[in-house]
């Protein structure tokens, strides 16, 4: 039995209340539990987190670097959707 | 051809602009094997380190410094566990990594095939080894292979503890009995030296280190990062009268560093080929350990199996129905 049988699960950690939880790691282990009780040893051991997240690697989709002019180019030329793009006096509460 | 020349026109492009590699995009083959080396090697290094420490863990002196070493030497292991995973990014296995340091194939950090005979040696592993080691990883946080980078920061925060509780040992000892001031010098005498070669040969013969720093893996020199361990150091060292073993140490006005005498680069060469004090012993620590594991890692698997099966929702099922 070897480690590449155990799968490989992502952890995140919320570190304070009204803080979303964060990416902080990975590590291997055999079902959500043991994930769980290893996910506290590796990354919390000061005080880094009030909530864990342990999630299998394999069920992330992620997307791909090379679709990423597809996904995320369109939004470079579209300015208007920032509030500094409106022309307003300084002076106002706007 | 012409893909693949934009490729690499990319990828040097990235590191130019100090952007960092992340593990999905295309890298030089070369990039990717130097960085499984390099990690897994630092991994090595984690897990090995715990060793020579965790000889004086049921002999620390104070409920305090029990504490503390015993919580120094959990954070290596999560320490290798941290770099394992940046380095099973890059497509090589958590098995194979282990298998490579099990077989006495894969290097770790000579330094740590030194013993540690006297309480002194917590002190000066700490205060020198882990010292030597933060120089060595602040500059890696700013490595180009992005899950380095962050293992390294994480590292880091971690460590700043390690090397202040060994001074604080050596502060103590210096401040004792003869005997326990003896006992610290001792130490520094015989980790000083050994602790310098951590950061490896000259510039001038060191074998991977061009290429790394042409792409950003390492990003200072080994002969500058040795410099500034010692330039820092020595004020240490002063501040609690012990004397460090070097007659040629001398500060140098022009340069504004101090000079140092010539490391026994044959003693390195013997601990790396596997002649140290305690290599066959640090091996054959791992190799127990692994083997004493055995029956953890085969009542998971025989457990995860049935749990994949579904014989435990049976189980539950029959439970109910009786």
């Amino acid at each position: 039995m070897n480690n590449d049988e155990l799968d490989l699960w992502e952890v995140f950690l919320r570190s304070a209340r009204g803080i979303e939880h964060k990416h902080v790691g990975s590590l291997h282990a055999a079902n959500a539990e043991h994930a769980m009780e290893s996910a506290r040893d590796v990354y919390t051991r000061r005080q880094e987190g009030i909530s864990i997240w342990v999630v299998r690697s394999k069920e992330i989709h992620a997307s791909q670097s090379e679709d990423s002019e597809m996904l995320f180019d369109p939004a470079e030329d579209k300015i208007y959707r920032h509030p500094t793009f409106y022309d307003v006096s300084e002076k106002l509460k706007l | 051809m012409v893909k693949n020349m934009e490729k690499i026109g990319q990828f040097e492009r990235k590191i130019a602009e100090e952007e960092k590699i992340e593990p999905k995009d295309w890298m030089p083959d070369k990039y990717r094997s130097s960085l499984i080396r390099q990690i897994s090697q630092h991994a090595h290094s984690e897990v090995v380190g715990q060793l020579p420490e965790g000889n004086w863990i049921t002999r620390a002196p104070t409920l305090r410094r029990k504490a503390t070493l015993l919580a120094k030497v959990q954070d290596e292991a999560g320490h290798g566990l941290y770099l394992y995973s940046a380095a099973e990014t890059l497509n090589t296995s958590r098995e194979e990594m282990w298998d490579a340091l099990l077989d006495g194939s894969a290097k770790y950090a000579s330094i740590f095939n030194y013993p540690t005979p006297t309480w002194a040696d917590v002190g000066a592993i700490g205060w020198l080894v882990d010292g030597a080691a933060i120089v060595n990883q602040i500059s890696l946080c700013r490595t180009s292979f992005g899950p380095y980078a962050r293992a390294m920061e994480r590292i880091c925060r971690e460590e700043s503890f390690h090397q202040r509780q060994g001074f604080e040992i050596m502060q103590t000892l210096a401040k004792g009995s003869e005997e326990q001031r003896e006992m610290a010098q001792d130490a520094l005498n015989r980790w000083w030296w050994p602790t310098l070669m951590m950061f490896g040969p000259h510039d001038a013969h060191s074998m991977h280190s061009q290429q790394s720093m042409k792409w950003k893996i390492k990003r200072q020199s080994n002969d500058e990062l040795r410099q500034q361990f010692i330039d820092q150091t020595v004020e240490q060292a002063d501040h609690i009268g012990l004397t460090i073993p070097d007659e040629k140490l001398k500060w140098n006005e022009e340069r504004g560093h101090y000079d140092f005498g010539e490391i026994d680069w044959g003693e390195f060469e013997r601990v790396l080929m596997g002649h140290g004090p305690c290599n066959q012993s640090r091996l054959q620590a791992r190799q127990k350990a692994h083997e004493k594991g055995a029956w953890v890692r085969e009542a998971l698997s025989v457990y995860t199996a049935k749990e994949k099966r579904g014989d435990f929702k049976i189980m539950e099922r029959e439970a109910v129905n009786e």
